[in-house]
């Protein structure tokens, strides 16, 4: 049986007939090839599928397409305007990855962990991203790289 | 991982809800779906259908009236947390929600769906026990409401019938004197609790207690109530050498042993943790 949906992703309308069961990562990355989410664990540990979902973090490996009908979805592909978000730069420039996998997840939790407290302290942002799994860098450089975004965006 | 084949179910009222549930024995009802989808695509569960409950505008919202606090079942966790109704009239409730899993995970898990789901090992349970909430429920025969008391049966199972969804969690607002707090032992890679501890005690303006609660999740099969162990300090004045000696012999029954912790080691946590709980709703009454 196939569900109507329409939903808004990366400022784009689509609309789709899907089954209930497919998840949202996988509409987002088989249906549409957006495949800069990751599914990493897929038991909704990891955060390395993290998409905002009517501007919030979520894990879109534990999310039903179904259940984001008539939502605005954004992923990492759509953070970039032109430029870099300012939340990438700042990856990019305090070396806040090293294999990449996380990074997508990542980057769209710290958007979102701003968009909620735009000056976190340190222990916040610490405790602010334990949803994500980072098994590269140990957090010290992707920490920084919150704190130099959130310099950037409040400046 | 995807789960097994279902039948998809969006009604836009508790009524349609519960006649759906009726009439599909086999169904489940999703909510936040962060329980739910899980051990759906584990296939540990393979409903026929999901009745999904998230766009029943009955089921949101927060208010208070009458010195309640009323929860709509689909209030996410980061609501209750970050809400000021809740941090003035039930704050152990935004203490317990604050600490469930993690950030985008409390943008989804619902009240309704973490105390119908009713893991040992969630943090609500005992919240709602030690507030002394009240569990309004609708099923296709009517509604009627349960304390919380009653609600936990056993492991993972509730007082719900299979055609009833709790639909809003009352709570009386907190008096004067009254102090709370929520602390928990948690797995860390899961987050679970292996013991969250849930204290609520009123002091009157003398400093003696008159009234308290102590519940725990995570020790037994369902959240439990300590009640011999609280009921002995109400006279007391609360100082750590009466907390201390109203714990000494505190046992919870059937504690669970397992992979992660043994049952004397949980029952040990309860000690530890319901001291700390106690004192902290102490020096916050």
């Amino acid at each position: 049986m196939g569900i109507s949906i329409e939903l808004e992703v990366n400022g784009a309308s689509v609309s789709k007939e899907v089954e209930p069961r497919l998840l949202l990562a996988h509409l987002l990355r088989e249906e549409l090839g957006l495949t800069g989410t990751k599914i990493g664990c897929d038991t909704s540990q990891c955060g390395s599928c993290t998409i905002l979902l009517d501007g919030q973090a979520v894990k879109s490996c534990t999310v039903l397409a179904v259940q984001a009908d008539g939502s605005e979805v954004t992923t990492i592909e759509g953070l970039a305007n032109g430029d870099y978000h300012p939340m990438q730069q700042a990856f990019w420039d305090n070396h806040g990855l090293q294999c990449g996998f996380c990074t997508p997840g990542m980057i769209i939790s710290c958007v979102d962990l701003l968009n909620s407290n735009p000056q976190p302290s340190e222990d916040e942002i610490r405790h602010g991203l334990e949803g994500n799994l980072c098994r590269c860098t140990g957090y010290h450089n992707i920490v920084r790289a919150v704190q130099a975004a959130a310099e950037t965006m409040n400046g | 991982m995807y789960p097994s084949k279902f039948d998809y179910h969006r009604p836009s009222s508790v009524q349609e809800a519960v006649q759906i549930l009726a009439d599909n024995p086999d169904a489940k009802v999703l909510a936040g779906g962060h329980s739910l989808i899980p051990v759906m695509k584990l296939r540990l569960a393979a409903p026929a259908a999901l009745v999904d409950i998230g766009r029943i505008d009955a089921l949101q919202g927060i208010s208070r009236s009458n010195g309640s606090l009323r929860i709509g079942a689909c209030v996410t966790y980061n609501e209750i947390a970050n809400s000021a109704d809740v941090q003035a009239a039930a704050p152990l409730l935004a203490e317990a929600a604050g600490q469930i899993g993690d950030r985008q995970v409390r943008y989804r898990g619902t009240i309704g769906g973490n105390l119908s789901h009713a893991d040992p090992a969630s943090d609500l349970p005992a919240a709602a026990l030690a507030l002394g909430a009240t569990l309004h429920v609708a099923g296709s025969g009517g509604s009627r409401s349960v304390s919380a008391s009653d609600f936990f049966v056993d492991l993972m199972m509730t007082a719900l019938q299979a055609d009833e969804i709790l639909t809003e969690v009352e709570i009386p607002a907190a008096g004067a004197g009254t102090g709370s707090a929520y602390v928990k032992f948690e797995h860390p890679a899961s987050g679970y609790a292996l013991c969250g501890a849930a204290a609520v005690v009123t002091r009157d303006a003398g400093g003696s207690c008159t009234g308290a609660s102590l519940c725990f999740n995570g020790v037994s099969a369902t959240a439990v109530s300590a009640a011999d162990a609280a009921s002995s300090l109400v006279g007391s004045d609360l100082s750590d050498g009466a907390i201390d000696s109203a714990l000494s012999g505190m046992s919870i029954p059937d504690a669970t042993g397992d992979m992660f912790a043994s049952a004397g080691y949980r029952q040990e946590l309860a000690r530890a943790l319901g001291a700390q709980a106690l004192r902290t709703a102490r020096d916050r009454a």
